[in-house]
C-alpha cells in the first residue's frame, strides 16, 4: 500500500510521467480505501480508474491532466452521487456537471470522490453530516473544522492532492485552519456557482483547497471566470499563477483589532502576530485598524443565511429526486419526506429563516441583516482603502473536540393533536458553535477574497492566518501568502502518519 | 346616458400572459414549443429546479414586458428586479415562484375600453414578469381526484401577469376589457392567444362596497362573463338571505358554469417575498425610448388613423381595428380598391358574415373579396349575387369566378333587357294602356314580364326604369 503524502500539482503530474494517471489515481484509491478519517460519501473508483485510464490512452494537454482530485458534495457531479450530506439526497445523481466540475475534466482532473461536509454546508465541524463525522487528521479525536471538512481533511491526509470546497460563511478557510492546509475564499461573482447546491447564495462561492498557494492559484486560473449560466459571475480576466512572486516590500498590512476579541485562543494570538512580525521582517508594513460592525456581522449572517436557505431548500420534497416517504396526498409525503429527510441543524436553520420572512418579522430582522450587511461592507471598503490586505486569525481557537460544542438535552414535545407526546434529543445552544465564525463571515458579508494558510501549531494543532484583500485582488493576496509559504517552514509540517 | 351600476359591482382582473411566441424560457434555454410534445420533453436542470441550477434572464422576455407596459400605457421603472415567491405546491419545482414584488418592470397605466356608457378607462396597477409552474393532469375532477400526474413542459415559460384597479362594472365590461387586451397583446406579436393557456384570468369582484371573492382559473373571456356573472348572483343571494360575503378564493369550473370556494384569508399563504440573489437588478430605463420606438401602430391609433385615411366612419374603424389580422386584411383591400367602396364590403358584409359563423378572417383572402367587389363595381353581378358568392365561399370553398359562373350570376347586357322591354310593350298593350291611364300596378306586371323574357338576370331596379323610359317616351 502507497504511504500517503503531500504532492502538489506538479509532483502528481511529474508520478504520473514516471508512471501512468491509472497508477497514480489507484494509489490514492489505495489510501482512501484505508482512511481513519471518513472524509468521502462517495468514493468515484470505477469512474475515476476508468478515467485515468482514458488520459494515459489518449492522452490530454491540460494542465491537469490525470491529476486526482476531490470534490465536495455539494457541488454537482454528473453521474456521481450528490448528496450534500443530506439523507433527503441520499441516491440523488445529478444529470449535469457544475461549471467548475466541467472546467476541471477540460484540464483532465480525474475525480476521486465526494466530499464529507455538514449537512448543506450548515455548520462549522461536519458533525451535522447524514454520514457521520469526518475526523481531524492531526487529532482524531477532533473535528476537521466545516463545512467543507472533508474537502480540507482528504488534503490533509493525503488522500487527494487537491480539492474544492464551498465557503458560504467561513466553509473553506475553517478546516483549510483547523486541517494546517491552504484554502481560498473568492471574490463573489469570481467562480460559476452553476452546480453548487445552494445554501446561501448571496454568501457563498466555490473555493480551492490545496498544500500549497501555488496549487490554488493553477485550480484557480482553471475554475475562475465568468459563465454566462450564472447571473452572479463576473466578466474578467484572470491568470492567478502571475501573482506568484516573493516579494512583499512595500505592502500594507492591517491587523483589524475586532478579530483577535476577547474569548481568542492566546496560542492563536501569537501565532498569528508571530506571521505579522515576519511579514514585517519581509519588507510589508502593518498597523492597527478598526472594523467597527464586526461584532454585528454574525447576527446578520445568520439571519440573510438561514433566511435563503430556508427558500434553496424548499425543493427538496420527494417529489422528483431523492428521498420519498410515503404520505396519503401530497402535501402530508412532502412534510414526511422532510421531517425524516433533513438533521436537526438543518431544521433549525429552515424554521428560523422562514420566521425572519415571515409577514410582521421580514423588517425586524431580514431587513435589517441587510442593513447591517451594507454597515459590514462600508467597514472593509473603508479599511481596504488604507492597506493592501487584512490579516487576523482565521479561526479563534484550534480544532475542537468532536462533540464539544453540541451538548444535547432532553425535550418533551407535546403535539397538539392526538399523537403520542415523546422524548428527543436536541442541541441545547448551537450559538457555541456559531461564534467560532465570527472572524470568517463578515468577509461573506462583503464579498471580498480570503486565504487561509498554516502559521503555526499551538499543542500539535494548526493554526489558520488569514489573508483578505480588495474586491477581485485575488492576485495581492496570492503574492502574499506565497511570500510567506517561501519564507516560512508552516508547510511542511504534516499530520502524523503522512509525508 | 350615465351607467348608474345597480348593484355596486367592481371588478378587479389579473391577468397572466404566456410569452409563447419567444423562442425560449424565461430563465433557461428550452423551447417554448412544448405543446405539440410528450410530457417532460421539453426540460432542464433549470426549469425543472434541480439542486445547484441557476436562473438566467431572458432579455427578450424582458424586452416583450417592456413593450407590453408601454402598449398599456404604463411608467416603466427605472430599475427592475426579481423576488422569490415562496410556496409548496407539486407544480412550481423549486417551491418558489420567481416572481416580481416591489419593483415591477412595469407600473400604472390605463386601458381605454367600450365601456356600459361609452367610453371607460380602466387603469392598470401593474405588470410584472414571472415563470409559468408547470401543469397538474389531475385524473378525474380536482375535488375528487385518483391521482395526479406532472409536465414540466410549462415550467419556466414566461409570464406577463397584468394587473387592473377593480374599475369594471360588469362582467360585460371585464369581458371587453379581456378582448382588448388580447387584441393590444396580438398587435405586439408577444402571444399566440389559440394555444392553450396563452391567457388565464383571475377575477376579483365585490358588490355594494362588501367583500371581494376572488375566482381563479378561468381560461377564456367567455367564461369570464360567465364566471363574473354568477358570481353577482351568488353574492346577491347571499345577502338577501342575510348573509355576508366573505374574502375568499373560488375555482370556477368551467364546466358547470359556478364558482366554488378554495379556501379563505385565514388560509392564506404568507409568500415570504424576498430578492432573488441569483439574479441581479436590472437597469431597463435605458432600454424605454428604443422599445417605444418599436412599439408597432396599436388598436387605438390605427381607429383614429383609419378614420382620417379612409374617411370611414367610427363604426366601420372600430369594427376594422378589432383585431391586427383584419386591420392588415382591409388595407390590404384598400390598396387595391377605392377605399370608400370596400369599407362597408369588408367591415359590414365580411365582417358580419364571419362573425355568423363564428369564423376568424383567415377564412377568407384579400384577393377573392377583391375580385368579388370589382365584379359588383363593373357591374358585372349585383350586390345580392356578390353576398351569395361570400357565403358560398364560406360555406363550402371555391373560387368567386367558377362560383358566379356555376350559378349562373352574371348579370345580362342592356341590349338583352332592352329587346326585351320592347317586346312586353308590343305584346301587353292592354296594360300599357292601363298604365298610361294612371294604373300605377301595371307598371309591375310589365317589369314582371321582362324579367320572366330574361329569366330573371337582369337587374330589376334597372328593367323597371328602361320600362318606364319606353312608356315615356
Amino acid at each position: 500500500m502507497p504511504k500517503a503524502k503531500w504532492m502538489s500539482i506538479p509532483k502528481v503530474r511529474e508520478s504520473i510521467a514516471n508512471t501512468s494517471g491509472e497508477v497514480v489515481t489507484a494509489s490514492y484509491l489505495d489510501i482512501i480505501k484505508n482512511s481513519k478519517i471518513n472524509g468521502y460519501v462517495t468514493v468515484n473508483e470505477e469512474g475515476a480508474i476508468a478515467r485515468a485510464q482514458e488520459i494515459d490512452k489518449n492522452g490530454h494537454d491540460g494542465v491537469l491532466a490525470g491529476v486526482p482530485i476531490a470534490i465536495k458534495d455539494n457541488i454537482s457531479t454528473k453521474g456521481i452521487q450528490t448528496t450534500c450530506s443530506s439523507k433527503i439526497l441520499q441516491g440523488y445523481v445529478p444529470p449535469y456537471n457544475a461549471h467548475v466540475i466541467e472546467r476541471l475534466l477540460a484540464e483532465g482532473a480525474v475525480i476521486l470522490g465526494k466530499t464529507n461536509m455538514d449537512e448543506f454546508a450548515m455548520g462549522t465541524s461536519t458533525e451535522s453530516s447524514h454520514y457521520g463525522t469526518t475526523l481531524n487528521p492531526w487529532d482524531l479525536e477532533r473535528v476537521p473544522g466545516g463545512s467543507s471538512g472533508g474537502s480540507a481533511a482528504v488534503v490533509a491526509a493525503g488522500e487527494a492532492p487537491i480539492s474544492l470546497g464551498s465557503d458560504t460563511g467561513g466553509s473553506v478557510r475553517c478546516p483549510a485552519a483547523f486541517c494546517g492546509v491552504v484554502g481560498l475564499k473568492p471574490t463573489y461573482g469570481g467562480i460559476s456557482r452553476y452546480g453548487l447546491i445552494s445554501y446561501a447564495n448571496s454568501l457563498e462561492q466555490i473555493g480551492p483547497i490545496a498544500t500549497n498557494v501555488s496549487d490554488i492559484a493553477t485550480i484557480m486560473d482553471v475554475i475562475g471566470g465568468h459563465d454566462p449560466r450564472d447571473s452572479t459571475s463576473i466578466k474578467r480576466n484572470t491568470a492567478y499563477r502571475n501573482s506568484l512572486v516573493d516579494d512583499v516590500s512595500g505592502l500594507k498590512i492591517g491587523v483589524p483589532d475586532e478579530y483577535f476579541a476577547e474569548g481568542i485562543d492566546a496560542g492563536v494570538e501569537k501565532a498569528v502576530w508571530n506571521a505579522i512580525h515576519k511579514f514585517e521582517d519581509m519588507g510589508a508594513t502593518w498597523e492597527k485598524i478598526s472594523m467597527p460592525h464586526t461584532k454585528y456581522a454574525l447576527a446578520s449572517y445568520y439571519i440573510i443565511a438561514m433566511s435563503e436557505a430556508s427558500s434553496n431548500l424548499a425543493r427538496f420534497d420527494g417529489t422528483r429526486y431523492g428521498l420519498r416517504e410515503e404520505g396519503e396526498n401530497w402535501h402530508v409525503m412532502a412534510s414526511k419526506t422532510r421531517a425524516s429527510g433533513f438533521g436537526e441543524e438543518v431544521k433549525r436553520r429552515i424554521l428560523i429563516g422562514t420566521y425572519a420572512l415571515s409577514a410582521g418579522y421580514h423588517d425586524r430582522y431580514y431587513l435589517k441583516a441587510l442593513k447591517v450587511r451594507t454597515l459590514v461592507k462600508q467597514d472593509f471598503d473603508k479599511a481596504l482603502s488604507n492597506v493592501d490586505v487584512l490579516m487576523a486569525p482565521t479561526m479563534p481557537a484550534p480544532a475542537f473536540k468532536i462533540g464539544e460544542k453540541i451538548q444535547e438535552v432532553d425535550v418533551n414535545i407535546e403535539y397538539a393533536d392526538e399523537r403520542p407526546s415523546q422524548q428527543i434529543k436536541v442541541v441545547s445552544s448551537p450559538l457555541d458553535l456559531y461564534l467560532t465564525d465570527v472572524n470568517t463571515v463578515p468577509v461573506n458579508l462583503s464579498g471580498v477574497p480570503s486565504i487561509s494558510m498554516p502559521c503555526g501549531l499551538v499543542d500539535g494543532l494548526p493554526v489558520g492566518l488569514q489573508i483578505i484583500g480588495k474586491h477581485f485582488d485575488e492576485s495581492t493576496i496570492m503574492r502574499a501568502a506565497y511570500s510567506f509559504e517561501q519564507n516560512t517552514d508552516h508547510l511542511t509540517k504534516r499530520p502524523a502518519g503522512v509525508e | 346616458m350615465v351607467y348608474d351600476n345597480p348593484d355596486g359591482v367592481m371588478i378587479g382582473l389579473e391577468i397572466h400572459v404566456q410569452l409563447n411566441k419567444l423562442n425560449t424560457k424565461i430563465f433557461c434555454g428550452c423551447s417554448t414549443k412544448y405543446h405539440e410534445a410528450g410530457p417532460n420533453t421539453h426540460v432542464c436542470p433549470v426549469c425543472l429546479g434541480l439542486p445547484g441550477a441557476l436562473p438566467v434572464i431572458n432579455e427578450k422576455a424582458v424586452e416583450s414586458a417592456m413593450k407590453i407596459g408601454l402598449a398599456l400605457n404604463c411608467e416603466i421603472v427605472h430599475q427592475t428586479q426579481f423576488h422569490r415567491k415562496n410556496y409548496y405546491y407539486p407544480d412550481l419545482p423549486k417551491g418558489f415562484q420567481t416572481t416580481q414584488y416591489d419593483y415591477p418592470i412595469a407600473g400604472e397605466g390605463r386601458v381605454v375600453i367600450e365601456g356600459e356608457d361609452g367610453e371607460h378607462v380602466v387603469r392598470i396597477t401593474r405588470a410584472h414578469m414571472e415563470e409559468d409552474p408547470g401543469r397538474l393532469v389531475h385524473i378525474g375532477t380536482i375535488e375528487k381526484s385518483r391521482g395526479t400526474l406532472i409536465d414540466y413542459n410549462r415550467s419556466g415559460m414566461a409570464l406577463i401577469e397584468v394587473v387592473t384597479e377593480p374599475d369594471m362594472r360588469s362582467p360585460k365590461e371585464a369581458r371587453r376589457f379581456l378582448d382588448k387586451l388580447r387584441n393590444i397583446l396580438e398587435y405586439l406579436d408577444v402571444f399566440d392567444s389559440s394555444l392553450e393557456g396563452a391567457m388565464r384570468v383571475d377575477a376579483n369582484i365585490s358588490i355594494g362596497g362588501g367583500s371581494r371573492a376572488e375566482v381563479k382559473n378561468i381560461s377564456s373571456h367567455k367564461g369570464a362573463e360567465r364566471a363574473l356573472l354568477f358570481e353577482i348572483i351568488r353574492q346577491k343571494n347571499l345577502l338577501r338571505r342575510g348573509g355576508t360575503v366573505v374574502l375568499e378564493t373560488r375555482h370556477f369550473d368551467e364546466a358547470r358554469g359556478v364558482t366554488i370556494s378554495l379556501r379563505t384569508k385565514e388560509e392564506e399563504h404568507d409568500y415570504r417575498y424576498f430578492p432573488e440573489p441569483d439574479l441581479v437588478p436590472m437597469r431597463v430605463a435605458d432600454r424605454t425610448a428604443r422599445i417605444l420606438g418599436t412599439l408597432p401602430e396599436l388598436p387605438d391609433a390605427k381607429r383614429e388613423r383609419f378614420i382620417a385615411e379612409y374617411g370611414m366612419i367610427d363604426m366601420h374603424a372600430k369594427a376594422l381595428t378589432s383585431g391586427i389580422r383584419i386591420a392588415d386584411f382591409y388595407e390590404d383591400v384598400a390598396s387595391r380598391i377605392d377605399a370608400k367602396t370596400c369599407t362597408p364590403w369588408v367591415a359590414d358584409v365580411l365582417k358580419g358574415e364571419l362573425n355568423y359563423r363564428d369564423l376568424t378572417i383567415e377564412s377568407f383572402t384579400v384577393d377573392d373579396i377583391v375580385g368579388i367587389i370589382e365584379m359588383v363595381v363593373s357591374d358585372k353581378i349585383t350586390e345580392k349575387s356578390a353576398v351569395e358568392v361570400i357565403r358560398t365561399i364560406l360555406d363550402s370553398g371555391g373560387h368567386p369566378l367558377d362560383i358566379v359562373k356555376e350559378k349562373g350570376l352574371l348579370k345580362v347586357e342592356d341590349d338583352v333587357v332592352s329587346r326585351a322591354v320592347l317586346k312586353v310593350i308590343n305584346e301587353n298593350e292592354v296594360a300599357v294602356a292601363d298604365y298610361l291611364g294612371g294604373k300605377e300596378q301595371s307598371l309591375n306586371f310589365l317589369v314582371g314580364q321582362v324579367m320572366k323574357k330574361t329569366r330573371g338576370r337582369a337587374d330589376a331596379r334597372e328593367a323597371r326604369e328602361m320600362v318606364l323610359e319606353s312608356l315615356n317616351q
